[in-house]
């Protein structure tokens, strides 16, 4: 009979050679730069047009998100229904996401669909009209959305939060209103468009198994448009962050509210900072992760919540340290008194060596996981080069994973993982 | 094609291989023929809770997430009303690991009073997060209690009410543990760089000295045929009116079901859908509209729901989605509708198994309803349905006598 006290032998992840698989870079004639990822055995293709279009560039809250949004919704030959019953006949999916530097398109589809779709994403970022009547119904149903989502305590605290760390009005800190988008305009969302997409800075990433003439197709279908490289000259704004004075919030969103939203979080470097690979394992003991140290104690041990996590936000000029879950109402001080107790001990005791091994071969493990497929690996690539990084940030981040110390991490806790700078919020 | 290798072992624990030497990564899947359809209707919630507890220690190992992470792994597991699956991926060379744990805790819990006291309270967490603290969060509640009467799909997983979770004692779990937790009512699937010999090797090495335990015959009362039109109105403390309508459709295995899903997708499926479409863009009488189905084994729901734009009055709403739902019932669906929706289908199930992880996770669904095979032949199957078998479909589903409206007023 076999042993089950014993644990079967394991290939430590230190062992694991992980390799960011290359992309292949090619430039369309108007300088528009395309990142190839040709991986992969399936006839599937994600195409993504990444525009500098997120709402930093925006001068009235919301614009950039409705450009964005309807883009899709009429050109001068096709109406919305046209156009969104085109990519669904294909069995395609076109969808669009606004950022703070970057705002997306990305198309979903099968290899062999490609050149049917291309004539129309190309129609758009040529031609989109914003019919007043599609803004009309965008405001309305949006106004209505937030109404919905302004009754979740989750929504708020979130929103809340940004605005604490970045001020209400940074890119990243600033939230939408009814009123704003009762005061957007046809107009505005048109200039909007014709500076930021029609003659915008763009990049392309293209991920799958490539089929042949690829490269040929986005030339005839993009190459020509009046688009303009990422790396082309332009006014980049400069947006202060001005964190709140106040560092400590309780809010009643909703007197039936049976749980509190607490968010605690601080302001931290951006990715170019030597602290921020390192601080990605502490927070991995932290908080990173379900084995983590908050959720062992908050969850596994107390049982005062359905899931708590730690991570550094993912944005480019700065990033912040934060700490979110939902706890009963009952026990939302001591769910931030327990947060607390184990930023404390990071800071006096050095992580054992069990422990920090556990945490390195998990970061190590999940990120061979993370990279295994085309889309993945562009979204990693993505990242790197839109936050102005290359492939050694990557291997970087792989050695300090592998090797960074107790001592080091216990140094960087007691650097940042000091209760006098963070804020804390509670919403019920 | 999706390709894969079935084997038996002796305790009937049936094993399914897909071998996929372009990852780096396994995965490892158990599938459990549990769900809370077979909970007692006084103590429901109990499979989801159990889930929970699977991972509070087993017999001879009392941590489970330690020695996972180390290998580089990480798992979940999730409970519906019809099954509970548990998977696990890490790198492919250290999938031991997963056999080791999984195979110890199906031989048996280590049943902590410690682990169910902590575990109660955070579903109970869990329920608040998802339900209560939740505008419309108890809608759900009350369609399923509406559209069945004497099935156990009236519940939902999450349970009933609180109290049922709250009251959960250790001899509960214990008995629950060893009637369905069994090798006989399990499936296991390993999926990516792994080879079927090798594979072959560890499930009787961990797996095949688990005892066998009893076959779980299914007795659960099946819903009677619906001849009523029945209608609940709610008011509660949220900002918009919404308007829940569902129909009981086909069993997962039959005809009806494949239909139903094309069904879905001509309706609420996208934005060129017909009630998007009609209803939020034409008519503007919906801020947002869905169409959707359960998916479940036993007869399930097909769904409409949306939330009405303020100063429309409910009555109108309604009346609108009837005459979208006279249409689809009056006139065959045209070629190129029904080519889309078949596109959209044939896009959706590729774009799923792309990752190893979803293509392990339905070899053991599709082995459970009958053949793992079913997920090769799923395609062929929405790709020969016609237009007047859409017609005739339409026709049964979206009978009123068939039809459970809920009405969810807004107090403000």
């Amino acid at each position: 009979m076999v042993n089950r006290t014993i644990a079967p032998v394991i290939k430590d992840a230190v062992e694991f050679e992980l390799t960011l698989p290359p992309y292949r870079q090619y430039t369309l004639s108007n300088g528009v730069e395309v990142f190839a990822i040709d991986l992969g055995n399936l006839d599937t293709l994600m195409i993504n047009w990444v525009f500098y279009a997120g709402n930093c560039y925006e001068e009235k809250n919301m614009v950039a998100a409705a450009a964005n949004s309807l883009i899709k919704n009429g050109t001068s030959k096709h109406n919305a229904f046209a156009i969104n019953e085109h990519f669904e006949y294909y069995g395609s999916y076109f969808n669009r996401a606004c950022n703070h530097e970057t705002a997306d398109i990305t198309l979903h589809c099968l290899s062999k669909h490609v050149s049917e779709l291309l004539p129309m994403v190309s129609e758009i970022l040529t031609d989109s009209m914003y019919p007043g009547e599609e803004l009309d119904i965008y405001k309305k149903n949006k106004q209505q959305h937030l109404q919905v989502s302004l009754k979740k305590s989750e929504f708020v605290a979130s929103r809340l939060i940004d605005a604490y760390l970045f001020g209400e009005e940074h890119p990243y800190g600033k939230y939408s209103s009814l009123e704003d988008y009762a005061a957007l305009e046809r107009t505005e969302l048109s200039n909007y468009y014709k500076k930021y997409y029609q003659h915008g800075r763009c990049l392309i990433f293209v991920a799958g198994k490539l089929p042949a003439g690829i490269l040929e197709e986005l030339e005839k279908n993009f190459g020509g448009l009046q688009l303009r490289s990422h790396r082309a000259e332009a006014e980049i704004p400069d947006h202060r962050i001005l964190p709140a004075a106040q560092k400590k919030y309780t809010l009643q969103n909703d007197p039936n509210g049976v749980q509190g939203s607490i968010r605690i979080a601080r302001n931290f470097p951006n990715r170019h900072h030597p602290d921020f690979q390192k601080m990605q394992v502490l927070n991995n003991v932290f908080g990173g992760f379900f084995g983590s140290r908050l959720m062992d104690n908050i969850r596994e041990d107390k049982g005062y919540t359905y899931g708590i996590y730690s991570y550094l936000v993912n944005s480019k000029q700065e990033s912040a340290l934060m700490i979110s879950t939902e706890a009963g109402k009952e026990v939302c001080a001591a769910t931030i008194e327990e947060v607390y107790k184990e930023m404390k001990l990071l800071r006096e005791e050095p992580i054992d060596d069990e422990e920090l091994q556990m945490a390195r071969n998990y970061m190590i493990g999940t990120l061979l996981g993370d990279l295994d497929g085309p889309f993945q690996v562009a979204a990693r690539w993505k990242n790197i080069l839109l936050n102005g990084l290359d492939e050694n940030y990557f291997y970087e981040g792989i050695r300090i994973a592998k090797t960074v110390s107790p001592e080091e991490l216990q140094a960087l806790a007691v650097k940042y993982l000091d209760p006098e700078a963070f804020f804390e919020l509670t919403v019920i | 094609m999706i390709q894969f290798d079935r084997f038996q072992l002796a305790n009937g624990l049936r094993v399914i291989v897909h071998e996929d030497v372009s990852t780096p990564m396994a995965v490892l899947d158990v599938l459990y023929d549990v769900g809370a359809r077979d909970e007692d209707p006084g103590k429901t919630g109990f499979a989801h809770l159990f889930e929970h507890l699977m991972f509070g220690g087993s017999v001879n190992i009392a941590d489970f997430e330690t020695p996972l992470q180390l290998a580089g792994g990480e798992n979940n597991a999730y409970t519906s009303n019809d099954l509970t699956n548990y998977y696990i991926q890490l790198p492919a060379e250290n999938i031991e690991t997963a056999f080791w744990l999984e195979s110890d805790r199906m031989l048996s819990l280590a049943f902590s009073e410690k682990s169910l006291e902590v575990q109660r309270k955070v579903v109970c967490e869990e329920f608040k997060e998802h339900y209560l603290n939740k505008p419309y969060g108890d809608a759900w509640f009350k369609m399923r209690e509406l559209a069945y009467k004497k099935h156990p799909y009236r519940w939902m997983t999450i349970g009933k009410e609180l109290s049922h979770i709250e009251n959960v004692q250790l001899s509960d779990v214990q008995h629950f543990f060893f009637k369905h937790y069994r090798p006989v009512n399990a499936i296991l699937v390993v999926a990516g760089n792994v080879k079927t010999a090798q594979i072959r090797q560890l499930a009787e090495k961990w797996f095949g000295d688990i005892p066998a335990g009893e076959k779980y015959i299914r007795q659960i009362p099946q819903e009677p045929v619906q001849h009523e039109v029945r209608k609940l109105e709610v008011r509660a403390d949220v900002p918009l009116d919404a308007l829940y309508k569902c129909y009981h459709m086909a069993s997962r295995t039959e005809q009806g079901y494949y239909v139903a899903e094309l069904i879905t997708e001509v309706l609420g499926g996208g934005g060129s859908s017909r009630l998007h479409e009609a209803l939020v863009k034409e008519k503007k009488l919906f801020s947002q509209i869905e169409c959707y189905h359960t998916g479940s084994s036993d007869k399930g729901l097909l769904i409409i729901e949306g939330k009405l734009i303020k100063g429309v009055k409910m009555a109108d709403a309604d009346k609108a989605i009837e005459e979208e739902l006279e249409k689809i019932k009056a006139h065959a669906i045209d070629e190129k509708e029904l080519t889309k929706v078949k596109n959209k289908t044939e896009s959706a199930i590729l774009f799923e198994d792309m990752s190893v992880m979803n293509r392990a996770n339905s070899l053991a669904i599709y082995e459970l309803l009958g053949d793992a095979n079913m997920m090769n032949t799923e395609l062929g199957r929405y790709q020969a349905i016609t237009a007047a078998e859409m017609l005739e479909t339409s026709r049964q589903l979206f009978d009123p006598n068939n039809s459970n409206t809920l009405y969810y007023y807004s107090n403000n």
